[in-house]
């Protein structure tokens, strides 16, 4: 790890400010993906900002009757509140199909949303990559490129969005609350939240430097069957190859976000418009325009199939 | 604090020293790299509660917790494994909650009381999850298991408190402490010996005594 100075924030703004203005600075939560990427020197802030002790760590019911989520609400907190669990059951199980009990237990919502890649060719520093040094490369593209990403890619990088709970709340509408360093505040759809990786992959979300994250609201719960189902390739504590977060209704209509195979959260809306007519139909507006590499196109096969099983299981 | 302790001839130093002789060659013939400027340590105030004692320390803001218990305050129960969160061999508890701690930085835990395995039970004491661990033969090299035990003490507690996981049929039913919740809970901790079936059976015996 290189050297850093550390501070504990005393306000929203005044940290947002901070980080704006002095150069090298990142924020700290949870902890648990970015010391991860420190010890590898593929981050190397020269100056942290905690921001654990700012409260924004409560979730509280919205006049619309929705759910603001606290940027600190810990993973293991919002899986367990019982208004996620049984109004937003897609949430709760999405967050408990990711990481450990101990990463969930520090990993925060914030930090959820904006952690990065884990594509093999992203940690080995030793390889050319062009989210982690732009304009040396992309490895994964022509290497071992499995696990990556199937749309929404480009010719710069292939690389996924590792989140299950980004997913849901995709599924779910969810929008991001921030603070500017300006001190001024905006509500970003999280549908617009994560940037496709074009030619400048190292670019990762909408957020201005310093931005900072306050809160994540729901909407008001929309009834239906939730169900998340992740395919990976063992049972527990790993990344999903495809992940299906839906809201069914009893006349089979619905939503659907998938993980695992894109930059974001993948999501058309028009797509679901052919849910009554089951998986086929919907896959093929889903995954219009993928560009799989020889060693992934399998995923297409297995978001179908995937989407195929969870909408027989809301029937069910 | 000093650096260097005096340490009986254990296992442990045994095997520092072996290490040491070992890699000798290695660094003989390798070329010394051309010193890189780094800028300079930063240094920052500590105090945190570690197993019921108030603690005081001077650290680099780089340390990790785990870094801190082990090599500042000689606790060396609790072991580093992969450095990186996906062994579970660093697994303490923290303010009643388990955590790696190989992720967190001694500086995030200003006033934090945090618990090692040195501070669940002592030989003469052991915890119930210590016991029962001995009697149903759950560790082989016993590398993993403290942390396999605080984290079997954390995952007893999450089910008491209702915390849902994967396996858990109902996510508004409260879940019970099955064999396959041990397991899903279970899942952040690997233990290469394969201890795993063993584990599960010493934290079924501890959560059917609580029950």
């Amino acid at each position: 790890m290189k050297p850093f100075t550390y501070e504990r924030a005393t306000s929203v703004k005044d940290a947002a400010a901070k980080a704006a203005h002095t150069p090298g600075t990142k924020f700290i939560a949870g902890g648990t993906n970015l010391l991860d990427l420190m010890k590898l020197q593929i981050e190397t802030p020269a100056h942290l900002i905690d921001v654990n002790g700012l409260g924004l760590d409560a979730i509280d019911a919205t006049p619309e009757g929705g759910l603001r989520i606290g940027a600190l609400v810990r993973n293991t907190d919002l899986a367990s509140d019982m208004r996620v669990r049984r109004d937003y059951g897609l949430l709760s199980r999405a967050l408990v199909a990711g990481a450990s009990g101990q990463l969930r237990n520090k990993a925060t919502t914030a930090g959820n949303l904006l952690q990065r890649t884990r594509c093999p060719y992203f940690y080995d520093t030793n390889q050319p990559c062009n989210k982690r040094q732009p304009g040396s490369g992309c490895a994964a593209i022509g290497g071992f490129s499995r696990p990556l990403g199937v749309i929404g890619t480009s010719e710069a990088c292939i690389a996924t969005h590792p989140s299950d709970m980004a997913v849901a709340m995709r599924a779910l509408d969810a929008t991001v609350e921030t603070v500017k360093p300006d001190g001024t505040t905006r509500a970003i759809p999280i549908a617009q939240l994560h940037r496709l990786p074009g030619t400048t992959p190292h670019i990762e979300t909408a957020l201005e430097h310093g931005e900072f994250i306050t809160a994540v609201t729901l909407p008001k719960p929309i009834g239906g069957t939730h169900i998340y189902h992740k395919v990976r390739d063992r049972a527990s504590y790993a990344f999903a190859l495809v992940s299906i977060a839906a809201v069914i209704q009893k006349d089979g209509t619905g939503r659907v976000a998938v993980g695992g195979i894109a930059p974001r959260p993948w999501r058309v809306e028009a797509a679901e418009a052919a849910m009554p007519r089951g998986a086929t139909a919907v896959a093929k507006g889903l995954l219009a325009g993928a560009k799989p590499t020889h060693e992934n196109a399998f995923k297409l096969t297995l978001v179908e199939r995937t989407l195929a099983g969870v909408m027989a299981e809301a029937r069910a | 604090m000093d650096g260097i302790h005096d340490l009986e001839l254990s296992r442990r130093g045994m095997m520092i020293g072996t290490a040491a002789t070992a890699a000798l060659p290695t660094i003989a013939m390798a070329e010394a790299p051309p010193p890189r400027p780094q800028p300079a340590p930063s240094m920052a105030q500590v105090s945190l509660e570690v197993n019921g004692k108030p603690q005081q320390l001077e650290l680099d803001t780089r340390t990790t917790l785990l870094d801190t218990l082990r090599e500042h305050l000689q606790l060396t129960g609790t072991k580093k494994g992969c450095d990186h969160g996906q062994c579970g061999a660093c697994t303490v508890i923290v303010n009643g909650r388990r955590i790696n701690s190989c992720l967190t930085l001694a500086v995030m835990h200003q006033g934090d009381k945090v618990t090692t395995i040195e501070g669940l039970g002592t030989p003469d004491h052991l915890h119930p999850m210590q016991a029962a661990f001995i009697k149903h033969d759950g560790y082989q090299c016993g590398y993993c298991t403290p942390g396999q035990i605080c984290s079997a003490v954390s995952v007893l507690n999450e089910i008491k408190e209702g915390v849902p996981s994967h396996v858990s049929a109902s996510l508004t039913d409260a879940p019970q402490p099955t064999n396959m919740e041990m397991r899903e809970r279970m899942s952040g901790n690997i233990c290469r010996c394969g201890a795993y079936s063993n584990i599960a059976e010493a934290m079924a015996e501890v959560a059917g005594a609580q029950a």
